[in-house]
């Protein structure tokens, strides 16, 4: 199984503050990978690294074969590294549709697919973003995403502070995706949500790996130790 | 959707107007309001050049004048040759507009390109300065060429040719101006509506978060910026043939801060901001300009009042304010 996504010892600074300690871990193909952790462990940090968008002090980022290390953002996002920001950061004063179109590169996904799969999007096509309800622009940000055609899906907090009902419609999508192939790196708290999801949970504590394996080995006592309040 | 009818109606009849007015006007002989029309129509195509990188990528360009007068320059200095039969450059002269425009716009562009390429590295108010610094540079250099006038400028003896009419009567110039004035409006209303208007407007907005959608910043501006310096270049050579003359003023900063106001007045990043505007200037010169001498202080409150109380412009003050002012 080769990585589609591979980050090595990662270290990343903030000014003077470290916020990663050296930072490993692999996506496969296919494969979708949840990060776990409590709050300011590292999480988001990683995420926008391996999408380039922080400098590394030290460390390789990996992708499709490619050493992306010294890449700008825009570089990684063309080779199909699609972000989901946390806070959906959409662009506020452009519509829906030039929120899309703004990202679109030629591929499988085009305004016709997303309108498919987030049907609210289509019904909202001349709004403007700053307009859309949470779940709206979440569902925007990740069809803008999509409209890059990436190979990979980060989602950073997806479903935070969304509606019950909102949630699972987003989790729906996202279900759908991964049945589609894509490969997903995904960010979220709610266990219940992710443990029937993710093929594989990546644990992160005080910026560095703490724990990786699969769902059913994430056991009690590896929960009440780093996910616990 | 009801703004955007009301933005459709307002356009039609934009257009209408700076085509019915000549037209009254050349019925009833009054060659000098053609002229005015003529004068409009120019400097709309101008500031539908600047409006792409003010209005669409946010780049206040402080410079414009440059393109606009450099485009001047090679107009007159084409037509100067020409009427001398002399080369210029090893090539002989030309009095015909198509290739003068097709020159105009090389050269407008090379430069917005070397310029865009220094200057976009930075931001804000740096920006400004330096695109300002350039477009000085430009000045004080033809204002000490003497080849072509110096300060003194550069007439244009007989206006350049355009095939199938004579550009010596005033309806056919505003034909022409008004023309390529409805292509350099669909050429922006394209450019808006494609990846590249979006993509631009989105880096105006926030160019992180462009970069991670995979749109380059950089290039993406830079693109636009030299896009914005042809279309000024080949109005500054269009407004050369129109008043038959060239001089160091019309790479002046108050060039390039009348640029800026076109586009303010009518509404920033509209389509047809640049035409409302362009008519309100020539208008208040002309109407003003006759009872004082110091209509540019009205101008002034004008735009004051526009600036603090309808950001959306004329066309904003109209239709309501678009998403991206």
């Amino acid at each position: 199984m080769t990585a589609l996504l591979e980050l090595e010892d990662l270290q990343v600074f903030y000014g003077a503050s470290q916020a990663l300690y050296g930072v490993s871990l692999q996506v496969a193909e296919g494969q979708a990978v949840a990060l776990m952790g409590r709050n300011g462990m590292g999480k988001s940090t990683t995420i926008a690294s391996a999408c380039r968008m922080l400098p590394l002090r030290a460390g390789r980022v990996r992708f499709a074969g490619r050493d992306i290390s010294d890449w700008p953002s825009f570089r990684a996002a063309r080779l199909g590294l699609g972000l989901v920001p946390e806070g959906r950061r959409c662009f506020p004063n452009l519509n829906v549709s030039e929120n899309l179109i703004a990202a679109a590169r030629p591929g499988h996904w085009d305004m016709a697919r997303i309108h498919q799969l987030f049907p609210r999007l289509a019904e909202r096509a001349q709004q403007s973003a700053a307009t859309l309800s949470g779940g709206e622009q979440q569902m925007l940000a990740i069809g803008r995403a999509l409209m890059t055609n990436p190979r990979l899906l980060l989602l950073d907090e997806a479903t935070e502070g969304l509606a019950p009902v909102i949630r699972r419609e987003i989790w729906a999508a996202i279900t759908r995706l991964r049945a589609e192939g894509l490969s997903i790196l995904l960010v979220d708290k709610t266990l219940s949500e992710i443990l029937p999801f993710a093929d594989r949970c990546v644990i992160l504590e005080r910026g560095a790996v703490a724990w990786q394996g699969g769902p059913g080995e994430l056991s009690a006592e590896v929960e009440s130790a780093y996910l616990g309040v | 959707m009801d703004r955007l009818r009301k933005e459709w109606v307002l356009n039609a009849v934009l257009a209408g107007a700076l085509f019915a007015v000549p037209l009254w006007a050349l019925m009833s002989d009054e060659p000098f309001i053609i002229t005015l029309a003529t004068r409009i129509a120019i400097l709309a195509i101008a500031a539908v050049g600047l409006n792409i990188a003010l209005g669409l990528g946010g780049m206040v360009s402080f410079g414009h004048a440059l393109y606009f007068g450099l485009g001047g320059y090679v107009a007159g200095i084409a037509a100067h040759h020409a009427f001398h039969g002399t080369p210029v450059l090893g090539l002989p002269g030309t009095n015909q507009m198509l290739p003068i425009w097709a020159i105009a716009m090389v050269v407008s562009g090379t430069l917005a390109g070397i310029v865009g390429a220094l200057s976009l590295r930075t931001s804000g108010i740096f920006f400004i300065m330096i695109t300002l610094a350039f477009a000085q540079m430009g000045f004080f250099f033809t204002l000490s060429w003497p080849a072509y006038g110096g300060e003194d400028g550069l007439p244009i003896f007989m206006r350049n040719q355009f095939p199938g009419l004579n550009t010596a009567r005033p309806w056919d110039m505003f034909l022409i101006a008004y023309g390529v004035l409805l292509l350099s409006l669909g050429l922006f209303a394209m450019l808006r509506a494609a990846r590249f208007g979006a993509a631009l407007m989105a880096i105006r907005q926030n160019p992180d978060r462009a970069a991670a959608i995979g749109i380059s910043p950089f290039g993406i501006r830079l693109v636009g910026f030299i896009l914005s310096g042809m279309i000024t270049g080949l109005a500054g050579a269009m407004m050369a043939d129109l008043t038959r003359f060239v001089s160091p003023a019309m790479l002046a900063w108050t060039m390039s801060g009348e640029l800026i106001v076109i586009i303010i007045l009518g509404g920033v990043g509209r389509l047809f901001g640049p035409v409302a505007g362009a008519a309100i200037l020539v208008g208040f010169e002309v109407f003003f300009g006759g009872l004082t001498e110091h209509w540019q202080f009205w101008l002034g409150l004008v735009l004051l009042a526009v600036v603090l109380f309808a950001r959306g412009g004329l066309v904003g003050l109209i239709t309501g304010r678009a998403r991206n002012v």
